[in-house]
């Protein structure tokens, strides 16, 4: 190889990776306006349909089998209104009948102020949840949103002085076994462990989670997990939303 | 005119209220020469110069009562296995115009001067000084070398040399045939600390016993063995007169000296010195205990906790404390384009494409300062009972900014009165709560779970632990246990969950 082609080649190559840089190709990454609206979505490969089979939290404690409604509309332009009265408002307004009780299937549908709205059963790829991803693969609304989220949690024990650690994009409510747990009020970024509950129970058996992220523009997602008295994420948990509403 | 003599009178007396001087130690911490504070059965003591010293329940509030026979000046202790080890010199020191002295050791089982236990034994003298040679033998300090157990007392003064001696752990009796090493020159009130691989050698520079004109301060080297060479910070050996200045005069205290290290572990190190004058008690001599920070590998002496408004921001994430209530938004949107659109529009992420205000361009107009936020613009909102406490973005607003004031007569720790800790302005008070949480309370009361302990720790952040929980002794401290969440919990000294830092609002 001579001196000129391999100062050619390399040059190529430093432009591939500028180009690699400043166009990215990587799906966590695109910029979904640049996608042409006759390019099929979908929800890979953010997401699966959940299986028959329970699911362990990953190796970080983290959550990653959920029921996600399609968004329901919430229209704002902008994540700077997210105070703690509003978001507490928007996120306890009753959207759809037995909305902080109902374990829902998947598929089952729900109307909202006209629209039906379906269920999905869905595993996570990543230790956050994506929702941005989850609407956005579904030819939903992406901006100006509230997703709703439930999952059935299985604990083999009693575990008390646990807590609930959750991060959001942007601000979000949740709840444990009907009890609110967590809160992360303003717009907000999406940091594992960000905010965390008081100490509370895990029953042995079932505990039911459901949670509500609100967001204006831009991208969305969560991350939950259960953590001890010493810090230290708790594992030995299983999903399986298959008997989640028996 | 009496009216306004009895209203500024007032005035006076509320600020000197408000206003409190930084003390050293309360009570009547009158000592000079202090030895190295030792703890036993749960009471702190400390012995000085002709005898006697002070006795502490908390390590805040002193009083005399410490017994110690022998008399002579400056002396140490140090407890190894059942034993209270004291050292003391009698003779020289100049005093008297000789130093011709004697280094004593003798030991006890208790240092409390009540118990059947108490009563020093076997008074030995394991250096001495014949007061021609370079040396006067006061001032002793032992190591406990935490590496293989031997036990080292250093001793001297300005007049020669800072020798080195080796004593049996055991009994407090000189190693035999041991031989004193020379390590530093122009020092006295030695002391040795050992700590990641160096042993430090610290002693007392300057003028001492001149009042408020006593220049004493104290320096440090270092040195990979005990027995030295001991460097400074620019290379010079402490036998050529080395020495980093570990502390010196300031505020209110002049010429600290008698460095004596107080580890009260959990990664807090505290060190207690005497002032020549306290400019605040007559001038006179007395008792001091601060934090001992380090830096680069040297010992630097920290401060005693200013009170005053702060930020409290947490290590883990670098939000600050606050009371969990709305935001408010202030007035000085400047760009326009991220606050909520005032009607439809394109609104979001650009800046106006016309004129406006624009925060991205010079302003139009006169250069304006924008007010800062008020709290009497936010806080009417405010719940009326307890508030939750999270961490969040610090935006220098009102409920983010914390009065943090000593409070007199509820005891203390080493160094230190109890803090209350309120959003300034109100009487709002952190508390913690039964459940192991954090709040506020709508009125400061004086509980003890109103009451906080802020210690310094040795990387310059504070742990922060309230002086009880309600139906609890257990210690926790404050803990982000989330990157927005406070909670209490036992302290980690390996985490900065626990770490906080106090900075100016």
């Amino acid at each position: 190889m001579n001196m000129l082609r391999k100062v050619v080649m390399l040059a190529m190559g430093v432009l591939a990776v500028w180009a690699f840089q400043v166009f990215p190709a990587a799906p966590g990454s695109a910029a979904p306006a640049a996608a042409p609206d006759d390019v099929p979505r979908s929800l890979a490969p953010y997401f699966t349909p959940a299986t028959s089979s329970p699911k362990a939290p990953d190796a970080d404690g983290f959550l990653q089998r959920w029921l996600l409604l399609d968004p329901i509309k919430k229209p704002n332009r902008t994540n700077a209104v997210f105070t703690d009265t509003y978001v507490r408002d928007a996120l306890n307004t009753e959207y759809f009948p037995n909305q902080f009780s109902v374990i829902p299937h998947d598929g089952d549908k729900v109307t909202v102020a006209g629209e039906e709205l379906a269920w999905h059963a869905l595993d996570s790829a990543t230790f956050n949840v994506k929702v941005f991803r989850f609407a956005y693969g579904l030819n939903k609304p992406t901006y100006g949103v509230v997703f709703w989220a439930v999952t059935v949690v299985n604990s083999p024990r009693e575990i008390p002085n646990a807590r609930m650690a959750v991060g959001s994009n942007a601000a979000s409510m949740w709840w444990l076994n009907g009890k609110e747990a967590v809160d992360l009020f303003t717009d907000r970024r999406m940091v594992m462990d960000d905010c965390v509950s008081k100490r509370l129970t895990l029953n042995k058996g079932r505990n039911v989670i459901r949670g509500a992220v609100i967001n204006g523009p831009g991208l969305s997602d969560f991350c939950l997990r259960f953590i001890d008295e010493n810090g230290d994420p708790i594992k030995d948990l299983t999903v399986n939303l298959a008997d989640a509403g028996k | 005119m009496k009216s306004y003599i009895l209203a500024t009178a007032v005035s006076i007396l509320l600020a000197l209220a408000v206003l409190r001087p930084v003390l050293a130690v309360d009570g009547e911490p009158y000592i000079h020469d202090p030895s190295t504070i030792i703890q036993c059965d749960g009471k702190y003591y400390v012995y000085g110069t002709g005898g006697g010293g002070l006795i502490s329940d908390d390590g805040w509030t002193w009083h005399p009562g410490a017994v110690r026979p022998g008399g002579g000046v400056a002396p140490d202790v140090i407890h190894i296995g059942d034993r209270y080890y004291m050292s003391y010199a009698r003779g020289g020191g100049g005093m008297s115009g000789g130093h011709a002295s004697g280094v004593h050791v003798m030991w006890s089982k208790t240092l409390d001067p009540q118990s059947p236990d108490f009563g020093f034994k076997d008074d030995t003298i394991v250096a001495s000084s014949d007061g021609v040679e370079d040396c006067d033998a006061i001032d002793p300090a032992f190591l406990l070398d935490p590496t293989d157990g031997r036990l080292w007392l250093s001793y001297g003064t300005y007049f020669g040399f800072i020798r080195l001696v080796e004593l049996d752990p055991k009994t407090g009796k000189r190693v035999a045939a041991n031989q004193p090493v020379n390590i530093a020159i122009d020092m006295e009130a030695s002391a040795l600390m050992y700590r990641d691989g160096w042993y430090y050698l610290l002693g007392t520079h300057g003028t001492c016993c001149d009042g408020a004109n006593s220049t004493y301060n104290i320096r440090v080297a270092r040195s990979r063995k005990v027995t030295g060479p001991y460097l400074d910070n620019m290379g010079i050996d402490a036998i050529r007169g080395g020495g980093k200045l570990v502390v010196g005069a300031s505020g209110r205290f002049v010429g600290p000296g008698h460095f004596g290290l107080l580890d009260l572990g959990d990664g807090v190190q505290k060190f207690s010195c005497h002032y020549e004058a306290d400019l605040d008690r007559s001038g006179r001599s007395v008792l001091d205990i601060r934090p001992l920070l380090w830096k680069d590998g040297w010992p630097v002496g920290g401060d005693n906790f200013p009170e005053g408004t702060y930020e409290i921001q947490s290590e883990r994430s670098g939000f600050a404390l606050e009371l969990a209530v709305d935001f408010v938004r202030m007035a000085g949107r400047g760009m326009g384009g991220f606050g909520p659109p005032a009607g439809p529009g394109p609104g979001g992420f650009r800046p106006p494409a016309g004129p406006g205000p624009g925060g991205f361009r010079p302003p139009a107009g006169p250069v304006t300062p924008v007010p800062a936020q008020e709290l009497s613009q936010v806080s009417a909102n405010w719940p009326a009972g307890n508030i939750d406490i999270r961490i969040g973005d610090y935006m220098f607003r009102p409920h983010q900014k914390w009065t943090i004031t000593p409070v007199a007569n509820v005891g203390g720790y080493p160094g230190s009165p109890y803090f209350k800790i309120a959003i300034a302005g109100t009487d709002r008070a952190l508390a913690a709560t039964a459940d192991g949480e954090v709040v506020a309370v709508p009125a400061y009361t004086g509980a003890p779970e109103q009451l906080w302990r802020i210690d310094q720790l040795t990387d310059g952040t504070y742990r922060i632990m309230p002086k009880s929980m309600p139906n609890s002794q257990e210690p926790v401290a404050l803990t982000a246990v989330g990157a927005s969440t406070p909670t209490l919990a036992k302290f980690d000294p390996k985490s900065d969950k626990a770490r906080w830092n106090f900075r100016k609002p």
